[in-house]
């Protein structure tokens, strides 16, 4: 589990009593952000009608993005478009970063995706609640519920949309943080069988490599589209 | 009821940190809160500034990019339907402008044969005109031959019957008498052709 240390680099910075150095974690996080604005800055610089590799990259993620927001959570999610887009690329350059060797995954901590998720949370209820008054609480009482049932209903809808910060960023963490052990696994097997029967497990790390880059594209891509799904429900209120 | 849920939670909470701090010696390190405060710190910074550089800068530029080759395509589009429009007008131009000289080309022919054709029937008649004067004229002369050959006929066969007759009988007769017995003869041989 040596590859999940988070470590000091440089000298140790504290602010009051609260250690705020900078880690590996930080440097990762730097990285990622970095390259996200590099690329997405030099995609946007030219203005060409036929675009050129990095300019269609990045305006394929636009339509991307703005594809899913629109299919999931209708128009009224527009103003909220910079912000998930920023938080897919962002969970997606660091899975990303992740699989490179020797690199530390910083979506593998459930401290970062649970601020993350703690923070969507936040914000959508607050959203929900400006948008609708005290009507938002009417997104645990489903509508064409028998009577009997409802108080059950109610808690159970309460419970299932408290649980959603811890839903989200465990699912995100534990699949980082599973697939990341799982190829460490495979790679100690290699180690251990030697050039006899280590061939095995080589393969299925390289098989594995595959599905975690898979994984990555695709938890990044489940983060924000659930993120989506919130928003929906705090911006139109049907259930 | 109350109660009960509220032991829970304590329960679960002291399990919960337990667990954190168990696991603090060895076990997972993403339980280990040393470094917590800092990973969130440095998470609200980058993203903060990932999120506003994006905002403020990039998504703006790239949404402008879209925007621009949207109507620019959309403008490639109008004036290539106008540039079609235009083709087609040139090309139904170009199509009355056959029709119309290929019409030319027929009243020519037209106009042409019908001059050749009065030409041929004009001469035909001033043709046709000769002939039959001339054939007009030819019959005059024959019907007057004709009637000429039969006052020439009797009188050379009365000349001719009178020198007869003086031969034979040596003997003048009258010249009057001898024409009316012709005459008279030829009248008969006359009707005698025209009974049979």
């Amino acid at each position: 589990m040596y590859q999940f240390n988070v470590y000091r680099i440089g000298p140790e910075i504290k602010l009051g009593s609260v250690d705020i150095s900078f880690t590996n974690a930080s440097l990762f996080m730097v990285i990622s952000s970095l390259a996200i604005l590099i690329i997405f800055n030099l995609g946007a610089k030219k203005k060409t009608l036929i675009p050129d590799k990095l300019q269609l990259l990045s305006e394929l993620s636009y339509t991307f993005v703005a594809k899913m927001i629109s299919d999931t959570a209708g128009s009224k999610a527009k103003p909220y478009f910079s912000f998930i887009f920023s938080l897919f690329m962002f969970v997606l350059f660091c899975n990303m970063f992740g699989m490179i060797p020797y690199a530390f995954t910083v979506t593998s901590h459930i401290i970062v995706t649970f601020v993350l998720a703690a923070f969507i949370f936040v914000g959508v209820t607050i959203i929900g609640f400006m948008k609708h008054g005290l009507g938002y609480l009417k997104l645990f009482v489903p509508s064409g519920v028998p009577m009997v049932l409802l108080p059950l209903i109610v808690i159970i809808e309460i419970i299932s949309y408290l649980s959603r910060p811890i839903s989200l960023s465990v699912r995100l963490f534990a699949n980082m943080m599973a697939g990341h052990t799982m190829m460490k696994v495979f790679g100690g097997f290699v180690i251990s069988l030697g050039i006899v029967g280590g061939w095995l497990p080589l393969s299925f790390s390289v098989a594995l490599t595959g599905l975690e880059i898979l994984v990555a594209f695709l938890q990044a891509y489940v983060f924000a589209i659930l993120t989506c799904i919130y928003l929906n429900d705090a911006l139109n209120l049907h259930h | 009821m109350l109660k009960k849920i509220i032991i829970l939670v304590f329960v679960t909470c002291f399990a919960c940190f337990n667990t954190v701090f168990a696991a603090e010696s060895g076990g997972m390190p993403q339980l280990n809160p040393e470094f917590w405060i800092s990973q969130i710190f440095w998470l609200i910074i980058t993203f903060g500034i990932l999120f506003i550089v994006l905002t403020k800068v990039i998504l703006p530029k790239i949404s402008n990019n879209l925007e621009i080759r949207k109507s620019q395509i959309l403008e490639n589009i109008e004036t290539a339907d106008k540039q079609k429009e235009e083709s087609q007008k040139k090309i139904d131009e170009y199509e009355k402008i056959i029709l119309d000289s290929k019409i030319k080309a027929k009243n020519y022919f037209n106009e042409a044969r019908e001059k050749i054709l009065e030409d041929i029937n004009k001469k035909r008649n001033a043709l046709e005109k000769d002939l039959d004067e001339e054939i007009s004229s030819v019959e005059n002369e024959l019907s007057e031959f004709r009637n000429k050959s039969g006052e020439k006929i009797n009188k050379i066969a009365a000349e001719t019957s009178a020198e007869l007759i003086k031969e034979l009988i040596g003997e003048e007769v009258n010249s009057s008498s001898i024409a009316a017995i012709v005459e008279d003869q030829t009248k008969l041989n006359k009707e005698r052709k025209d009974v049979v």
